[in-house]
């Protein structure tokens, strides 16, 4: 059996160390606190957050404390807040140590694909670039092929990029692989998974 | 110099012309000068283009400068959350030129600071890099940004003091300093204005020298995404 959100978002959380400072993205990504553990690892909100908290408790929102989501968050004893322009700082300057995110595709080289399907709405990139482009480890957990069994690990990018070759490590619902010179190796198979099956739904190339 | 006006208007008056510039705190909803893009809604100032991360939301924060027509550009990184922008961007009645967040909160923060512009590797190899100048250095591609200066920042604090110090409170301060930054004339709009002299000057997040008027006023800061826990669950 493939891995679920869940199996995915706990694999991506064994990629964290004690100490990190990391950027979680929407999606699964968010999902990947729930498993961090007793690890000591510290959240960043790019809008201006360190030390993001849970969700608030029904009746204790602030409208002045939100996540890069916009969701309402809490804060920690931890937590430090800053601007915009410092949060990015931190984050071109490669002091995140590394950024969980979702995508659309990947591709062999670690070009990421994750902002825009070209004639479909264009909402923006966000902080997605800056992200891809600054932190430490870009870490993308995804489904390995679409909902008509293509595949979205990829030769080659066909959707406009986020980063070029700023992807490190492919935490898909059939395995692991990471980006190494030639395309991609195969880390981890997902339980139940085979190599064979893995290989069928990647289209980038494979190396030993 | 007196910095204080009795509300937004007046703290506008003078200040508004055609075609200007316009750089506006604030993250999503949060943190947003809802007084100063009300009174930039009654003024009637229109082609603005306006440096602020998001355009608000259907007839709230600068989503209202929408429904009246007065924005001719906007330079933001994320749009989705307004459907009368995306009709008014579709229908080519709406300039759009997108940036990484984190590039267009730099370029406030360099032509607030004297910077014309600045070399990031956000962006290289994307859409984002296309008609820039790229620059090598130590082996790795950069792209050239440039510094904004905006004739006129709008922003958001929770606190001020008679000089225009300001404090701002938890992810309420997002894009409001490089925002206050960047233009020429800054107002200010502020929950509570406080006596000079009663804040704790290590505690000032962004000084008065960036500031040139300021008001105080109530604020609806809503909420766009209201997400909560169950008790229970605790």
């Amino acid at each position: 059996m493939p891995w679920d959100r869940n199996q995915m978002a706990a694999r991506a959380a064994e990629e964290l160390e004690d100490g990190m400072y990391v950027n979680l993205g929407i999606g699964i990504p968010t999902l990947v606190a729930n498993y961090v553990g007793d690890k000591d690892i510290t959240l960043q909100s790019e809008n201006g957050m360190l030390g993001m908290g849970p969700f608030p408790f029904e009746g204790d929102e602030d409208p002045d404390l939100i996540n890069a989501g916009k969701q309402t968050i809490t804060e920690l004893k931890r937590t430090a807040y800053f601007d915009s322009a410092t949060s990015f700082g931190m984050i071109r300057g490669g002091k995140i140590a590394a950024a969980i995110l979702g995508a659309m595709e990947v591709d062999e080289k670690g070009d990421l694909a994750n902002w825009m399907i070209p004639g479909k709405l264009v909402k923006g990139m966000g902080g997605a670039m800056d992200l891809v482009a600054g932190v430490g480890k870009v870490i993308v957990v995804m489904d390995h092929t679409n909902k008509h069994g293509e595949s979205k690990v990829l030769k080659e990018c066909t959707l406009p990029l986020t980063g070029k070759g700023v992807v490190d490590r492919i935490i898909s619902n059939l395995g692991v692989l990471d980006v190494v010179p030639g395309g991609l190796k195969i880390v981890q198979l997902a339980d139940g998974v085979t190599e064979e099956e893995l290989r069928a739904a990647t289209e980038a190339t494979i190396v030993d | 110099m007196k910095k204080v006006y009795p509300d937004a208007a007046s703290a506008l008056d003078g200040l508004l012309q055609d075609g200007m510039t316009i750089a506006a705190g604030g993250f999503g909803l949060c943190g947003i000068p809802e007084l100063l893009i009300d009174a930039l809604v009654a003024s009637g100032v229109k082609n603005l283009t306006i440096a602020s991360n998001n355009c608000g939301v259907d007839g709230f924060g600068l989503g209202k400068l929408l429904d009246t027509k007065q924005i001719k550009k906007m330079m933001s990184s994320y749009v989705g959350e307004n459907a009368e922008f995306m009709r008014q961007y579709l229908s080519g009645e709406l300039e759009l030129e997108f940036n990484p967040q984190g590039t267009l909160a730099e370029r406030m923060r360099a032509g607030g600071c004297g910077i014309p512009g600045f070399y990031t590797k956000t962006g290289v190899g994307t859409v984002v890099a296309e008609g820039k100048e790229v620059k090598t250095f130590d082996g790795q591609d950069y792209i050239l940004e440039r510094g904004i200066v905006a004739d006129l920042s709008i922003v958001k604090a929770w606190k001020a003091d008679e000089t225009g110090n300001l404090v701002f409170r938890k992810t309420a301060r997002n894009f409001n300093p490089p925002a206050a930054m960047c233009g020429k004339v800054c107002v200010a709009e502020v929950e509570e204005i406080v006596p000079t002299g009663s804040l704790d000057p290590d505690h000032i997040h962004l000084p008065g020298i960036y500031v040139h008027r300021l008001i105080q006023g109530a604020h609806e800061k809503r909420i766009e995404q209201r997400t909560v826990r169950k008790r229970e669950e605790a």
